[in-house]
């Protein structure tokens, strides 16, 4: 088996679920414990990944940042390459695939947690920052790991915002889902076999730890 | 009721809107000591007890501690609650059960005292309600009167200006209930402080109160002495049933 698209998928996986996490725990806090105008809107934009077709987000993205929109063109200035059809814009792809889990998943464990608890950290001369940081996130904690690591399970397996947004280029943005579609094209079942088994291991391996992290007890009190 | 002017003294006027079936409507004083916020369910005592933590907003009103404005609709006075210093129990203790015994009650130390003096304060406190020995266990272990005793000494121990005690011994038997009282009392008497104990049981209501404030229905029904609004039943024994907010009006 020809490990470089795992290799690589891997690679783009960890890097799409950083920048998600940063990103999605952040607007996962904002919509948790702040009340806006607006909020539901940006509820509505950050989840539509989950129910939009594939190529409908990567024909989006490539409009967003597409060599002549003004994204790329400031980031090929910038940078020297263009985010299309580079390992940038598979990792874009990624990360637009795990933003909502991210943010979903992270928000529902932010609210898990019993709000009496915050309030009570206030009233003991806590900012809200600091009962934020010492009381809400340690208890949503586990929640939150499992978040990301569903966010990484997405990432890893996507196919069609990077076939979009950064095409199949093999040693570039040829990652294991694209491969496996590229064997099958090419009659070459065995190594189409050997990593779609390569891929299921490494989800239920995910899913296996995610269950485990959110059924645990302790969180109670 | 005799209008005290003591630099001490919690004023609360309120009015709140928590939700479009209830209005709330306060009005009432609380010097050093324990006031008791009476009523029924549904009455407006935890409502009342939110709007002075900083918790719930007023639509309208003045809640100040002697001069100290903490919410003032008409000057835009409203003080963030951390930095009200108001301890507060919660009816369900809100213990974090993250946090030992003694990181619990540390929580709420002045930043400024080190690491070790917090530890020593925190332990002294366990002491004095003690619960020495749960210093280092967290909170999911603890049984009632445990927890019980832990959030009474987090909460006292941020010197606090104003105590605010949400039926807090609403889940406890009555023998525990009548150690914590006198345990409680103590403190009290040290700290001299506005006390506002929030209970539906006469006895309680006797054994720690001296003022009362009977709520009905979101507004002050009446304010008075302890002694002359809850009557009856003379031995010290606690009274399980609920009192009759309807009845102890009669009186």
């Amino acid at each position: 088996m020809d490990l470089a698209p795992l290799a690589l998928s891997l690679q783009i996986a960890t890097a799409a679920t950083l920048i998600a996490a940063l990103a999605g725990l952040g607007l996962a806090t904002l919509l948790a414990n702040v009340r806006f105008p607006g909020r539901d809107l940006i509820d509505v934009v950050v989840t539509a990944p989950i129910v939009l077709p594939p190529t409908v987000l990567g024909y989006y993205l490539l409009v967003a940042v597409g060599r002549r929109s003004v994204i790329g063109h400031a980031w090929e200035a910038v940078f020297g390459s263009p985010i299309v059809f580079t390992r940038t814009g598979a990792v874009l792809a990624a990360t637009v695939g795990a933003l909502p889990l991210v943010v979903k998943s992270g928000r529902a464990a932010l609210e898990s947690v019993d709000v009496t608890l915050v309030r009570a950290a206030r009233t003991l001369g806590a900012s809200p920052a600091r009962a934020f940081l010492t009381v809400q996130l340690p208890l949503a904690a586990r929640g939150i790991l499992a978040a990301l690591m569903l966010a990484f399970a997405r990432s890893l397996g996507d196919f069609g915002i990077t076939l979009m947004v950064a095409g199949d280029i093999p040693g570039e943005t040829q990652t294991a889902s694209l491969a496996i579609y590229d064997a099958i094209q090419e009659h070459r079942e065995s190594a189409a076999l050997a990593m779609v088994l390569a891929l299921t291991a490494i989800a239920i391996a995910i899913l296996y730890t995610v269950n485990k992290l959110t059924a645990a007890p302790g969180d109670g009190r | 009721m005799v209008a005290e002017l003591a630099p001490r003294t919690l004023h609360v006027r309120a009015r709140l809107h928590p939700s479009s079936s209830f209005a709330l409507d306060v009005d009432f004083t609380a010097p050093p000591g324990v006031t008791v916020l009476f009523g029924p369910s549904g009455s407006g005592k935890s409502t009342t007890l939110a709007a002075i933590a900083g918790l719930a907003r007023p639509a309208a009103g003045r809640i100040a501690l002697g001069d100290t404005a903490w919410f003032d609709a008409d000057a835009k006075v409203d003080v963030a609650v951390h930095r009200r210093r108001v301890a507060y129990v919660f009816q369900s203790l809100a213990l974090f059960p993250h946090l030992s015994a003694v990181h619990n009650v540390a929580y709420g130390m002045p930043r400024e005292l080190d690491r070790q003096a917090r530890t020593g304060k925190a332990l002294s406190l366990l002491e004095r309600f003690h619960v020495a020995h749960l210093a280092q266990r967290r909170p999911p272990t603890f049984s009632g009167g445990e927890a019980q005793r832990v959030a009474l000494a987090r909460a006292l121990a941020i010197d606090p200006h104003v105590v605010l005690l949400d039926e807090p011994f609403s889940a406890l038997d009555r023998e525990l209930r009548i150690e914590l009282i006198s345990d409680l009392r103590e403190s009290i008497r040290e700290l001299d402080v506005p006390v506002l104990f929030v209970t539906h049981h006469r006895q309680e209501a006797r054994a720690l109160g001296e003022r009362l404030v009977l709520l009905e229905g979101g507004r002050v029904q009446s304010i008075g002495k302890v002694a002359d609004l809850v009557t009856g039943g003379h031995d010290a024994s606690f009274d399980e049933t609920p009192l009759d907010a309807d009845r102890m009006l009669d009186r």
